[in-house]
């Protein structure tokens, strides 16, 4: 793989950027891999790299129905925080984030890990407390966060109104060292690395089918032909229900349109990423300059990946309470995605009824923040077996009633 | 030079000048004008930078595909940026500054970016800025943002003065676009008695015809537009709004309109937008065409137009963008703006035809003495801030052999794209046109409602028929020769051309980006879009998406269809945040709920807080006092001598019917269909899941009727929540909820006092065996009529009552008069808080958090054993559920009588797999007892009722540790003794 670097933009561009090579393969599938991933979002083809970089898997394909990076990766409002409440999602999420700081470095390609600060407002006595004892968490769990006043929040953030009509700002929990990163950036950075360890990117190949014998997995049919393999990874965020039905098991999962939106570009006047959990909304400046915007899921189910407007209405709504000034902004784009949701908005990492079938799924809201550390425990959990960061994500959790519910904390902006 | 000329320009009104200022210099414009016009009339061809090499960037359009003329428009509170100039019709007192550099829009230091442009190709910032990781933030990030974003950001104080309002209309026919195709759309449908809406984003109807010229039936296309809406406007069941554009298309024949009502003369009392919320039986798009741009050397220079640009700016307002116009084409079209020129007087030194001949329309041209040449292309434009002349060359050369010719603008024309946007947005699917190089909706693959059946379709240009003939019955118009589909002028262009031929101009994604991004494997449409920003600008895309996508088709050697498009989303074009959130703004959004006392307790300190819908009285502090002062006051007095809680906000649902009791056996843990009428029960309420939801007093009031109190955060939720289970579930059983929160005023009247000052007050009975511990009894205190509760949720004597609405000041004002003797004084949410943890009583939301169950919290004795069943009990026998390690409800006492931080983990000994702390408990309540005179709390700690006296570990951040013992969870009068006399 040609290194990226200064240097070679440089002698690239003087000599007519003849010399840049595919950045990740397009293979015709082999009849076999040791492992096939469905879905080159983050999550599949991080846990790819994972397998490879970790365990020297690399004999691996990853299916992709569309292009890859082109599920809720690509439609996500870019946020990393780990400020959770719960240990087991604390301990993923950071895992995630501190894998995001050197991904770029990691992976040779810029994914623009921006650590800008991620904020969560608090509006109401209840969420100060709440707040306060999610910082007294992370405190324990080796996240780095602080419950700040509300001067301080007007400091980092001047474009916030303090003292709004319906909701007063009365602090936030703050993470220094949570940010954004280039969505789309993520994937592609995760699957030029992949394609360099000789996996198989193989897109425009949708699943079909999944075969077993004997209750172990020997392979999928796919539109470009069956390929077998004894370790099966299913990571297709909106659709895992409809592929687990193939693999013959249900998953308590609802599917529901998440959107998000963009203003046109302004110059820099938000540094950090804002939440505002009461109201419903968060907003962060992306560094060409739009206000990236996102609030709660929709109410109803659905496959399209579309959403009603109402429900932005109530976003903005909230978010010009929040933030008076976008009110002469005006939105360039709205867009949704469909978002796995669990019964504990916390995402499924597990072995299956069907030995050889792992399953990644559930991440709701809030899986573009978790891709590294997604990938890393997956790949684990594929290879070994077993790992403590998705030990609490099992399927099992269900059945137990043990479930690991930030609601809490997190409010909707999960 | 750009001017205006001395006649012509049919919208404009030469008697009435406008005055301006762009880039604080004054300018004059013309009633009719938009600024765009305005400003090419005042020969202010430059307007803006572009987003990452900030080259010179010029009016390219003359509608809303304008993706260079972006300016910041107005001033303090009513300043907005990014304001498109062609859109932005003229007023007086206009005042625009031009975006995108420093320090001067002639002068611009960030043009340097253009000098390293080599450098910075498609993709450049993927794959450097890597090292050192540090710099990424501090010092790369930073100068990015800088010179990116567009407009100015408002000021961060700045707070919109102008109104917004949403409108809904229901019709049969929804017809986007006042073009001809529009009128007859709308008119057609009007004649057959539907009810129709028609809309048009600009400020005029008749769309392009009347400057593309035509005729109908005999006479000007002008006046069948004229006669056509005077008709239209005699129908009572049409409706129609100029300035009104359609903004998306939704799932179930939603649309979203978006109205400008006063954009145009701001200040005035009209709302500014208008979003109109829209549901058609049928949505008729006629939204028109967009023409494309030609792909050249140099075609970013300002100077450089769209050929129907030129003319609308000629035709439309009398204004000519050059004295010598050049033209490049690759269709006959754009020989109706040679033509226009002509008739102006402008002069046209050549067209550069790409084809090897033209139509009836080129040999007019022609025969106008204007030197016509086929089969060639524009190979470089020279000029830099502005066209100074145009190299042409051999359309199927490389283009190194130049023949130059001075002109100061040219027009282009690639040629058109109808505007499948609104199709689009819900599915509607494309075909790809090989004759006329573009896509155009599929009328058998529409968007279908939730019936199978289409409910979109387009008409006119929007659908692919260009010409006036193809759209109105009876039209005549020239006939016109096929395009020849030209992605790159010239065919063979070498390299540094590629390098210098603009695709998306605000962006500054050339051809050679797209070749770039196909070459490096970005092989989808959304990987190459996503890669170089093509399309990603204001504009999204509608000038130049199709050069893109065929560019990207011939580098792949694929058809442009087997390439596709990148999805269209709403809205068409940017809709204000201002219109989208409507009216429910500051006051008017999420309106506070108020008790009938609100205004009494803001009179008398109450500090606020927020619950809910509900402002709440945290505390009613006094002259002197802090809200801490406050509150311990008002525990002690409340404990000694008598305090008034506003209680109005708790949930009253009614539940009645033949199976309320046993409706409320499965919505609660406790038996509620035993409770006696006159008796009151404390239940518990419980998710599917188990976990413990809410909490109240139920009183049964006669066999079928039910009173529940919820949290006064639940009423709405819980309310809800037995709807789901009636609707859902149990259609059949014969209940009926109501909420009656708002149809009391309830006041707890709590204290050593407070039967004094009932009784003081007079009318029912309330003594200790009238009215017993959890009894309640309708009848009437001072004249008012009452419903009185012997319930306490701060372990004193307590009645809350309830009585009307409307009664609930005068009987709070009899109850403060009646009771000053006895010391009475109000209280806060905190003081409640306080009292109920000193008694021991849980919170929900305090002690609960979605994750706890009764049975951690000590509340046994509230699960009925006897009933088979109820919400939640099937969860909670599952294994998580019994096992015996779940952290159970405790009191805490710190050892040196502080109060414990909130929110704080108890720790034990080591670390687990993932390096985290191992916990063992947690605070959940913790406050100042002013009763004990020491900190207490309460808190789920794992075997926490088995380890009474033990001291945990509570580490705070800094490094300190506090240490509380394990104790007894009520404080209080453990006896219940106070409460009960």
């Amino acid at each position: 793989m040609k290194r990226y670097s200064a240097f070679a933009v440089a002698r690239e561009a003087l000599r007519g950027n003849a010399g840049w090579q595919r950045a990740w393969g397009a293979p015709e599938p082999r009849p076999a891999y040791d492992v096939v991933i469905i879905g080159a979002g983050g999550h599949g083809l991080a846990t790819a790299y994972y397998l490879g970089k970790r365990f020297g898997i690399t004999n691996v394909a990853i299916l992709e129905k569309g292009w890859l990076g082109g599920g809720n990766t690509g439609r996500n409002t870019t946020i990393i925080r780990s400020n959770y409440l719960q240990d087991a999602s604390a301990a993923i999420y950071e895992k995630a984030r501190s894998l995001y700081e050197t991904l770029s470095q990691d992976l040779n390609y810029n994914i623009m890990f921006s650590p800008r600060g991620v904020m969560m407002l608090a509006q109401t006595h209840h969420e100060v407390r709440g707040y306060q004892r999610t910082a007294f968490a992370n405190n324990l769990q080796g996240v780095e966060t602080e419950f700040i006043g509300p001067q301080r929040v007007k400091e980092l953030c001047p474009i916030i109104e303090l003292k709004g009509p319906r909701y007063p700002v009365m602090g936030a929990l703050w993470q220094p060292r949570g940010g954004t990163a280039r969505h789309d950036a993520v994937a592609w950075g995760y699957a030029r690395a992949c394609s360099d360890m000789g996996m198989h990117i193989i897109q425009q190949c949708e699943v079909t089918g999944v075969r077993s014998e004997g209750g172990k997995v020997t392979g999928v049919e796919t539109t470009k032909g069956p390929i077998g393999c004894s370790k099966l990874g299913v990571v297709v965020a909106g659709h895992s229900g409809v592929v687990a039905e193939m693999a013959g098991f249900r998953l308590p999962i609802e599917s529901v349109p998440l959107q998000a939106l963009v203003s046109e570009p302004i110059k820099p006047c938000m540094d950090v990423v804002v939440m505002a959990n009461t109201v419903h909304g968060y907003m962060s400046q992306s560094d060409k300059g739009e206000m990236v915007i996102g609030g709660g899921t929709d109410g109803y189910n659905a496959y399209t990946q579309r959403g009603s407007f109402h429900h932005l209405e109530e976003t903005v709504r909230a978010l010009i309470e929040t933030f008076p000034m976008i009110s002469r902004l005006k939105m360039l784009r709205h867009w949704g995605g469909i978002v796995d949701v669990t019964g504990d908005r916390s995402p499924i990492l597990s072995k299956t009824p069907v030995e050889g079938v792992f399953i990644n799924c559930g991440w709701g809201t809030g899986g573009f923040k978790a891709i590294p550390g997604s990938g890393w425990g997956f790949a684990e959990l594929m290879a070994k077996g077993h790992s403590p960061l998705t030990a609490e994500f099992g399927l099992d959790r269900f059945t137990e009633g043990r479930f690991i519910d930030e609601s809490v904390a997190a409010g909707v902006a999960h | 030079m750009s001017h205006r000329l001395p006649q012509g320009g049919r919208l404009i009104d030469r008697r009435k000048p406008r005055t301006f200022r762009f880039n604080n210099r004054a300018m004059r414009g013309m009633k009719g004008d938009t600024l765009a016009s305005a400003l090419l009339a005042s020969d202010q061809m430059l307007v803006g930078r572009s987003f990452k090499y900030h080259r010179p960037r010029g009016i390219v359009a003359s509608g809303a595909e304008e993706p260079n003329a972006l300016v910041n428009l107005g001033t303090g509170d009513r300043f907005e940026p990014n304001q498109r100039a062609t859109t932005t019709e003229l007023f007086d007192g206009l005042v625009a500054k031009s975006q995108n550099h420093f320090p001067s829009l002639d002068f611009d230091i960030g043009v340097v970016n253009d000098a390293l442009s080599k450098f910075l190709s498609a993709g450049f910032y993927y794959k450097m800025f890597i090292h050192p990781r540090p710099f990424w933030k501090h010092v790369y990030e930073p100068f990015i943002r800088q010179s990116a974003g567009l407009g100015k950001a408002p000021d961060a104080e700045a707070r919109d003065v102008d109104t917004y309002e949403h409108m809904y209309a229901h019709v049969d026919v929804l017809v986007v676009g006042g073009g001809v195709a529009g009128l007859q759309e709308a008119r057609a449908a009007g004649e057959a008695g539907k009810e129709v809406l028609l809309i048009e984003q600009t400020a005029h109807w008749g769309g392009r015809a009347p400057v593309d010229g035509g005729s109908v039936g005999g006479g000007p296309v002008d006046k069948w537009v004229d006669e056509t809406v005077a008709a239209l406007a005699e129908m009572p069941n049409v409706r129609m709004r100029l300035r009104m554009m359609g903004a998306g298309v939704y799932d179930h024949s939603y649309a979203l309109g978006y109205e400008r009502v006063s954009d145009h003369q701001p200040g005035n009392d009209a709302p500014r937008h208008r979003l109109w919320r829209i549901r058609a039986t049928e949505i008729v798009t006629a939204t028109g065409a967009i023409e494309r741009p030609l792909s050249f050397a140099g075609n970013d220079i300002p100077g450089v137009m769209l050929a129907s640009a030129v003319r609308d700016y000629v035709v439309n307002y009398g204004v000519t963008p050059g004295r010598r116009v050049a033209i490049a084409t690759n269709n006959d079209d754009a020989y109706r703006t040679a033509l226009a020129l002509a008739d102006a007087g402008v002069g046209v030194p050549v067209i550069v035809d790409a084809r090897s001949e033209g139509g009836p329309l080129a040999e007019a041209a022609r025969d106008r003495g204007i030197r016509v040449e086929f089969g060639m292309g524009v190979g470089r434009l020279l000029g830099g801030k502005r066209v100074t002349g145009v190299g042409i060359c051999r359309m199927d050369s490389d283009g190194s052999a130049l023949h130059e010719i001075a002109c100061d603008a040219v027009a282009m024309s690639g040629g058109w794209s109808p505007v499948v946007h609104l199709w689009s947005h819900c599915g509607g699917k494309l075909n790809w046109n090989e004759t006329r190089a573009h896509f155009a909706p599929d009328p058998a693959r529409a968007p279908t409602g939730a019936d199978g059946q289409a409910f979109v379709r387009a008409a006119g240009a929007a659908s692919g028929a260009l010409t006036l003939p193809e759209i109105l019955d009876g039209a005549e118009d020239w006939e016109e020769a096929p395009l020849s589909p030209v992605w790159q002028m010239p065919a063979q262009a070498e390299k540094a051309l590629q390098g210098k031929s603009w695709l998306d101009f605000q962006n500054d994604v050339k051809v050679s980006d797209v070749r770039l991004a196909a070459r490096e494997g970005y092989e989808s449409v959304e990987h190459t879009k996503r890669y170089t920003t093509l399309g990603m600008a204001t504009d999204q895309g509608k000038l130049s998406n199709i050069n893109g996508l065929a560019v990207l088709a011939d580098a792949l050697h694929k058809d442009i269809p087997a390439v596709g498009t990148t999805t269209f989303r709403p809205p068409y074009t940017p809709i204000s945040m201002g219109a989208i959130a409507g009216e429910a703004r500051g006051a008017l959004f999420q309106p506070i709920r108020r008790t009938p006392m609100h205004d009494w307790h803001d009179a008398h300190g109450a500090d606020w807080e927020p619950v809910g819908a509900w402002r709440r009285p945290y505390a009613f502090v006094q002259n002197g006092e802090d809200v801490h002062d406050a509150v311990m006051r008002e525990v002690t007095n409340t404990r000694q001598n008598l305090g008034l809680l506003d209680a109005s906000t708790l949930g009253k649902l009614i539940v009645k019917g033949p199976d309320a009791g046993r409706f409320l056996d499965m919505m609660y843990t406790n038996m509620m269909s035993t409770l006696k009428p006159g008796r009151c029960r404390y239940g518990l309420m419980c998710s599917e899941n188990g976990f413990l939801i809410d909490d109240g007093v139920v009183a049964r009031i006669d066999d079928e009727t039910f009173l529940c109190h919820t949290t006064t955060g639940g009423a709405d939720r819980i309310h809800g929540h037995m709807e789901d289970w009636l609707q859902c579930e149990w259609w059949d059983w014969k209940v009926w909820v109501v909420n009656a929160t708002e149809q009391f005023a309830q006041v707890g009247v709590v204290g050593p006092n407070a039967r004094k000052v009932l009784e003081k007050l007079g009318g029912m009975e309330v003594s200790a065996d009238a009215l017993p511990f959890m009894a309640w009894a309708d009848g009437e205190i001072g004249g008012f009529r009452a419903r009185v509760y012997r319930i306490s949720f701060s372990g004193e004597l307590s009645y809350e009552i309830a009585v009307d609405a409307g009664q609930g000041q005068a009987f709070w004002d009899a109850l403060m008069e009646a009771g000053e003797e006895f010391g009475v004084m109000p209280y806060g949410t905190e003081a409640l808080h306080i009292m109920r943890a000193e008694k021991g009583f849980i919170m929900i939301g305090d002690e609960t958090d979605g994750t706890v169950i009764p049975q951690d919290l000590g509340l046994n004795w509230a699960i009925s054993k006897k009933k088979e069943d109820y919400l939640g009990k099937r969860a909670q026998e599952r294994d998580h559920m019994t096992d015996p390690d779940r952290w159970q409800l405790v009191g805490l006492e710190t050892l040196d009588g502080s109060v414990l931080p909130d929110g704080a983990y108890a720790v034990e000994a080591g670390w687990n797999d993932n390096d985290q702390r191992r916990v063992q408990g947690r605070v959940t309540s913790t406050y100042h007892s002013p009763t004990l005179g020491r900190g207490i709390a309460m808190g789920l700690v794992r075997h926490g009722p088995d380890r009474m006296g033990e001291v945990l570990d509570f580490p705070v951040p800094g490094g300190t540790t506090v240490r509380a013992k394990i104790v007894d969870p009520v404080f209080y009068d453990r006896e219940g003794e106070k409460q009960n006399v």
